[in-house]
């Protein structure tokens, strides 16, 4: 590894593995590193034995689980937006060849203590017990006002201007009852708390647009889950790395990020130094350069079948809005099973998760739990979400964010593209890979 | 390096049932992998080619008769063995594999062993793997027996050809002995499980509402 390279990458999380594709395709010379033996970092897909090396230290995976290779657990819980930013990245950059996606069955809320389906279309709305008929009335008002609303266009205003306007006007203009505005804010806009109501409306509005956009893509939920689990999403970008000319390392510890009158420049693993003139890596990587802003626990659960009053979907999202639980934060059940080889046909994976609030965490998701049925086994990690203290600009070192509480990778791409223009300067344009589209079509005999 | 022209190889209009199978390379570094599958597929040959540069995969088709076309996606590994970093997804749901050595280095028959020993681990129990001994145009180099490798391939159940991605020699008898070993019989289905792309999932370049999940 004793040579220059223009890029280190330290770790094979997602956000590395993107940076790491869209740099080597621009022609840099990138070397990408990781500690451990497998690909994803923090948002890497575990076999039983790796997983229970992880939280078990080392134990044999318990035996009437089933095989090893059938097993594919996400360490964090998301689903890609339809219609969102890692989608278009995906497809940009034809990473899609590489995987198979499959649609999330539903999309849940937890509400007075029932279970309620998140309208997927006219007729589930119509049909739906989470609103009466006149709130019903109301609502629709609400959402024509957000379809047609266009910020550079005044006459679609009437006569708010959302820049300005905080969302809570926005809910008390169209008089919406305090569950409708729990539903939309949380299952609809996804805020994990309340604070945007302060906030100016536009935020939210565009929210809310995703949300029904990739609805409106493929019907059914907004969500998007990768066959073989999350971890293919840096697996795919690793191999466009490397496809243009990304050396990959795995299994590498590293012992010194190494500077020179206050730059990086290079990466020491035993008595080898690889040189370089910029470092990108998460914040394991770098723990004197981040700070902690929040603390999320998760906990994998295995279960025996489909949770309870669900449908007997084979995956879903389930949103318990904080105001449900008297809580600040809301709790999120991601779930997961067979169909899309995350593990054997006899189980299902659920991962409760929630941002930490008080010192007994475990209390915190009791009643994301008690919604699961049966739990057949239990993994559960407290994590520090860690951002980076400086912009990595003087040093050259540029730290990502650890993968937040959201459940979807949203903030993932932001981070990505702030990481892409503070390292070269320039804002992520994101081209059609045309020369192998062409290439395609001429082995396709065309 | 030019890569426009034509492959003068086989471009058959597909005929009756086509069958897409996901191909693997595997084996050591410079042992001439990307040369079989640029010789396979655009019969050319670049004494000084360096690594895999921008392609995701190449695909060929292999009119088996007047009924049968294969369609081979092949899968290089863009230098990710170099560290012992290839990704599992690299072979999962490979339904072929070509494991490459080279007849002037002994080293990487151990080396194509131990792949085929990882294959049999970890991809599909049904994969038709294919052992290539090539450079067999450097005969005077030579360290690798015939005898040898064909020893251990019949015992390991595997197909063998001694190659040369330079001369061509066997190269188009490598693949089209794969497409025959294909257990097409057995798939009812002309785009069976895990071997079209999307076949199963949700095409994110298609802009529709079409779900193609059959479940």
């Amino acid at each position: 590894m004793d040579e220059q390279y223009d890029v280190i990458v330290m770790g094979t999380g997602l956000t590395e593995c993107i940076l790491s594709g869209l740099l080597s395709i621009e022609g840099k010379k990138v070397l990408h590193m990781d500690r451990n033996d497998y690909y994803g970092g923090e948002s890497a897909s575990l076999n039983l034995s790796q997983l229970f090396k992880k939280f078990r230290d080392g134990e044999a995976p318990t035996a009437n689980l089933g095989k090893d290779r059938d097993y594919n657990v996400d360490l964090i819980p998301k689903f890609m937006m339809a219609n969102g930013e890692l989608v278009k990245i995906l497809t940009h950059t034809d990473v899609t060849r590489y995987l198979e996606f499959k649609l999330v069955a539903g999309s849940y809320v937890y509400r007075e203590g029932k279970i309620a389906k998140v309208p997927a279309t006219e007729m589930e709305a119509v049909r739906s017990p989470l609103m009466g008929l006149f709130e019903k009335r109301r609502a629709k008002k609400f959402f024509e006002y957000v379809q047609t609303y266009r910020q550079e266009d005044p006459t679609t205003h009437q006569g708010m201007d959302m820049a300005i306007t905080p969302m809570d006007a926005v809910y008390k203009h169209f008089a919406l009852e305090a569950g409708t505005i729990d539903f939309i804010g949380h299952a609809l806009a996804l805020h994990l708390e309340d604070s945007y109501l302060s906030r100016p409306a536009l935020e939210t509005f565009e929210r809310i647009t995703l949300y029904m956009s990739s609805m409106a893509r493929w019907g059914k939920s907004p969500y998007l889950y990768p066959l073989y689990g999350l971890g293919e999403l840096p697996q795919g970008f690793a191999r466009l790395s490397a496809i243009y000319g990304g050396t990959y390392m795995l299994d590498k510890p590293v012992d010194e990020i190494v500077y020179e009158d206050g730059k990086v420049v290079g990466v020491r693993s035993g008595s080898e130094t690889a040189k370089c003139t910029q470092v990108i890596c998460d914040p394991s990587y770098a723990p004197d350069k981040v700070h902690k802003v929040a603390r999320v626990i998760r906990a994998i659960c295995l279960l025996r079948g489909p949770i309870p009053n669900t449908d007997g979907v084979d995956s879903f999202q389930l949103i318990i809005p904080q105001n449900q639980v008297q809580r600040q934060n809301d709790i999120y059940i991601a779930g997961v099973s067979a169909s899309h080889n995350v593990c054997d046909k006899d189980h299902y994976l659920a991962i409760v998760s929630t941002v930490i609030e008080t010192e007994n965490p475990q209390q915190e998701i009791e009643p994301g739990l008690a919604l699961l049925g049966p739990i057949v086994d239990k993994f559960v990690s407290i994590v520090d979400i860690c951002e980076p203290v400086h912009n990595g600009t003087k040093d050259q070192v540029f730290v990502s964010k650890s993968y937040d509480a959201t459940s979807h990778f949203e903030t993932v791409c932001d981070d990505v593209k702030d990481l892409y223009k503070r390292i070269t300067g320039n804002d992520l344009v994101l081209k059609q890979r045309l020369t192998q589209e062409e290439e395609q079509k001429e082995m396709a005999g065309q | 390096m030019s890569n426009s022209r034509q492959g003068a190889t086989q471009q058959p209009q597909p005929a009756g049932k086509l069958f897409q199978f996901k191909l693997v390379l595997l084996g050591e570094s410079a042992v001439g992998k990307s040369s079989l599958v640029l010789r396979f597929v655009k019969d050319q040959f670049d004494d000084f080619r360096e690594s895999t540069i921008g392609a995701a995969f190449l695909t060929q088709t292999i009119c088996l008769d007047d009924a049968t076309t294969v369609k081979f996606e092949i899968w290089d590994t863009a230098g990710q063995e170099r560290y012992k970093s290839l990704a599992p997804m690299y072979y999962r749901n490979a339904n072929c594999a070509v494991v490459v050595y080279d007849i002037t280095q002994s080293s990487s028959l151990d080396k194509a062993k131990s792949w085929v020993k990882e294959l049999q681990r970890q991809a599909d129990p049904n994969i038709v793997i294919a052992l290539a001994g090539n450079k067999s145009d450097l005969s005077a180099r030579r360290v690798v027996e015939t005898e040898e490798a064909q020893a251990y391939a019949d015992e390991a159940g595997l197909l063998f050809f001694e190659t040369s991605a330079k001369t061509a020699t066997n190269v188009n008898e490598l693949f089209t002995s794969i497409a025959k070993k294909m257990p097409l019989d057995m798939l009812a289905n002309p785009r069976p499980r895990g071997t079209g792309l999307n076949a199963r999932g949700v095409d994110l370049n298609r802009d529709s509402k079409e779900v193609g999940c059959a479940c």
